[in-house]
């Protein structure tokens, strides 16, 4: 069924090329393509070819801050024609809706049914229809069941994603460009988004570009693959355009070199010596004294009946004596055992407190309730519990790599940040020497953190914690949003480590990752519900 | 943070009324009490004030929650103007080059209700107001910029954002050998580098909602709003409140015959 106030758009470029204000190669260059309306086309390349770049050009946003590498984009420079049916995408506001990856700025408002109406109320559609808009958009990314006034804040990263596409729908775009949009979800999440687009496709039989890493989730939705190489005077820009099983066909093996994630191929990483990838080397459940890993050394960290929170204690009020109030935890009663040599993986559903607890673990929050005891062989003579290191002392025992790379750069060059850890610790400085190696980082020595791709953020993150040397190292969802050459590099890695008598703990959805790891598996369950009464009357608010 | 700028189930009558029309009570009754230092009108005003509570949703737990600094700003303020303030009358406690005198304390009290009465309805206004309603009502009907408006309020959502960001990236550094610990320079430098790691973030974060914002057609110069923000009967007596409040206190005051324009500086 098709809903007859959406027109599909058609794109047409041609010898289309973008320059970004003060870059002296072109992003994108002699882009030759014709989509026909309806049509759903996958975009795929290696990192730098502007993928991102065509999709901003499309939405008409290019040449604004914030678009990629784009600062004030005045001197930009724009040949050839891109046009959607015959126009400039600029002078068409509302043709196409575009949706980028980071979910929270996708959400504009901060109540769910006047962040779907905003795209509308732009437009000038009129009240009531907007409303009769609105409620069928929440109905068709299947959001629905939330009351119009729920707040945006209180939705899970797919959720947000979905509301987004939403707002998108209530605009009655005949393109959807998503840029990304599942890069940042778990793989709950990942499906929930792209069952919600399949959806609003066969309602309105809208045009599709989608651009993605992880193949197989978007291939069967898609009818034509086309593969963008790195803009060059004499080449064209497309590589390869057809049906996906023709195009996966043709260019798999130059795909699986692009690092894309091709369906039906897992990257080969190094095995561990012991206990690691042998095939059926699933993490082993639960969390009894003996070592799931008969190799796993000795007992570095443990937790006991823990319970942990992002919150800080409160404080009572004057008629309470002031008392300390612990915070409500998101999970509570984790019983949990660290050894050298042995990878821990703590899975669970979202919001069931894995990243708090691996925190937690790492002595970067205080524990809500309960302990977490490092032993002898870790501590060192620093003291029993990790939270009350100094910070010097924390790196050279537990090193732990956030999700977000960027979140730990702490200067403006590669090789400083490398030397960071080792400079305060004032020894180790001949290890990083070997990690540009290890990790691929020789050549970026002198970039700013900031401008590396995210496969290159990701190496560097992990060598810069490993630079102080730590013997247990916490890792958070790894692996999110990374292409397959990075992703096999830190898993070989890792394995590489653990074999070396490091402790891996790592928060993950990924369970090829965990299985390349092997050791023990830590499943949390459902989040703890939210204790009403938390701001009872008497209770002084920071 | 996230709570304090949402009305948390807040259902009391006030929530209902149009931000706008409270808005001009508030400063109707904030006009009249900058004008005078005497109790009785800021006593007056105060009354009314709390009578309004109820009908706000706000408690006095909740009140202490959002405007502590208010409050407190006010007993600072009081108590320094009555050991500061020149003493006239019977001199109560002498403590060498501090003094406090009848006069001196009318004084001070003066200044603390004062301070109160003028924070209170400001801290009424926010507890039962929804940003999004006040910014619907500021750019339809009192017609400020709707660019503006909606860019501010897509920034103040940031904002909660931000402060769970800082926790964030606070712990991340410490992950890297950056402590708190240390000696008052060490720790500036601390802060200032996660400020650093904040603004970039902050900067990011807001160049990708712009291209959001963008992308949904924001910045035409014709929109339309889902919401039509519009006056009810509520609001005539709302802004009816606006006016009787201060002119109570007013008569009060010039009855009492302690009514002292501040800009005369009568003493």
């Amino acid at each position: 069924m098709t809903t007859p106030e959406v027109r599909p758009a058609a794109i047409s470029a041609r010898g289309w090329g973008w320059r970004h204000a003060g870059r002296s190669r072109p992003a994108v260059s002699g882009l030759d393509l014709e989509i026909s309306p309806g049509e759903r086309v996958l975009l795929l390349g290696p990192s730098g070819a502007g993928k991102s770049t065509l999709l901003h050009a499309l939405a008409g946003v290019l040449g604004d801050s914030g678009a990629p590498g784009a600062g004030d984009d005045a001197d930009a420079d724009e040949t050839g024609a891109l046009l959607i049916d015959g126009a400039a995408p600029r002078a068409q506001r509302g043709r196409a809706g575009l949706m980028q990856q980071d979910p929270e700025t996708q959400v504009v408002l901060s109540r769910l049914g006047d962040d779907v109406a905003f795209g509308a109320e732009n437009l000038a559609v009129a009240p009531a229809e907007i409303w009769r808009r609105v409620a069928e958009a929440l109905d068709d990314v299947g959001l629905a069941g939330l009351p119009l006034e729920h707040p945006t804040s209180a939705l899970s990263g797919g959720q947000k994603q979905r509301l987004a596409l939403a707002g998108i729908l209530a605009m009655r775009p005949g393109l959807l460009l998503l840029d990304e949009p599942t890069a940042n979800l778990d793989p709950a999440g990942v499906l929930e988004v792209r069952d919600a687009v399949g959806r609003c496709l066969d309602k309105t039989g809208a045009t599709l570009v989608v651009v993605e890493h992880r193949v197989a989730v978007w291939k069967d939705l898609v009818d034509r693959i086309v593969v963008l190489q790195p803009g060059s005077a004499t080449e064209s820009a497309v590589l390869l355009d057809g049906p996906p099983d023709r195009v996966l066909e043709q260019a798999r093996d130059m795909l699986i070199a692009a690092g894309v994630w091709v369906p039906g191929h897992v990257p080969a990483t190094r095995a561990r010596a012991a206990g690691g990838a042998d095939g059926q080397g699933a993490p082993g459940q639960g969390t009894g004294d003996t070592p799931a890993d008969p190799a796993a050394g000795g007992l570095l960290l443990a937790a006991e009946k823990l319970s942990v929170s992002r919150e800080r204690p409160r404080r009572a009020g004057l008629l309470k004596g002031f008392g300390r109030i612990p915070p409500a935890p998101v999970q509570a009663g984790i019983t949990a055992q660290v050894r050298a040599g042995e990878a821990l993986t703590v899975t669970g559903p979202n919001g069931s407190g894995k990243s708090t607890f691996a925190l937690t673990l790492a002595g970067l929050l205080p524990p809500a309730a309960g302990t977490v005891s490092a032993a002898t062989e870790l501590s060192r003579g620093a003291g029993i519990d990790p939270y009350t290191w100094k910070a010097q002392q924390l790196i050279a025992r537990i090193g732990t790599v956030f999700q977000e790379p960027e979140h730990q750069f702490v200067t403006g060059r590669v090789l400083d940040e490398l030397m960071f850890g080792p400079r305060q610790l004032g020894r180790g400085e001949e290890r990083v020497d070997e990690l540009l190696e290890r990790l691929r980082l020789r050549d970026l020595v002198d970039a700013n953190p900031y401008t590396l791709s995210g496969g290159e953020k990701r190496r560097l993150s992990v060598a810069t914690v490993l630079a102080a040397h730590p013997q247990v190292l916490v890792l958070d969802e790894p692996t999110f949003g990374q292409d397959a050459n990075t992703w096999a590099e830190l898993a070989s890695f890792l394995s590489e480590l653990l074999d070396a008598g490091t402790a891996v703990v790592s928060v993950t959805h990924d369970a090829e990752f965990s299985q390349v790891l092997g050791g023990r598996e830590l499943r949390l369950g459902a989040p703890q519900p939210e204790l009403p009464g938390r701001m009872a009357p008497g209770v002084a608010a920071p | 943070m996230r709570q304090a700028l949402t009305l948390g189930g807040n259902r009391a009558l006030l929530t209902r009324a149009n931000p706008l029309a409270k808005f001009i009570g508030v400063v109707l009754i904030t006009i009249a009490l900058a004008l005078s230092i005497d109790w009785v009108s800021a006593s007056v005003a105060l009354a009314f004030e709390l009578l309004l509570f109820p009908l706000a949703g706000l408690t006095v737990a909740l009140l202490w929650q959002r405007g502590w600094p208010l409050i407190l700003a006010a007993a600072v303020g009081g108590w320094s103007t009555a050991i500061l303030a020149p003493d006239h009358g019977r001199i109560l406690l002498d403590a060498g080059i501090w003094s406090i005198s009848e006069g001196s304390l009318q004084l001070g009290l003066g200044f603390l209700l004062r301070g109160l009465a003028i924070a209170l309805p400001a801290v009424l206004l926010m507890s039962c107001t929804d940003p999004t309603d006040l910014a619907d009502a500021l750019a339809q009907q009192a017609k400020l910029p709707h660019r503006f408006v909606l860019g501010t309020l897509a920034a103040m959502r940031l904002v909660g954002l931000m402060a769970e960001e800082w926790q964030t990236i606070g712990m991340a550094r410490r992950a890297r050998g950056v402590g708190s610990h240390g000696n008052p320079v060490q720790r500036l430098k601390a802060t200032l580098g996660q400020s650093f790691g904040l603004l970039v973030q902050a900067v990011r974060r807001a160049s990708r909602l712009a291209v959001t914002m963008e992308a949904r057609g924001f910045g035409g110069a014709r929109r339309t709003w889902a919401r039509q923000a519009t006056f009810s009967r509520l609001d005539a007596w709302v802004l009816l409140g606006g006016i009787l409040i201060p002119a109570a206190a007013v008569a009060a005051a010039l009855g009492a015959g302690t009514w002292n324009i501040v800009l005369l500086g009568q003493q």
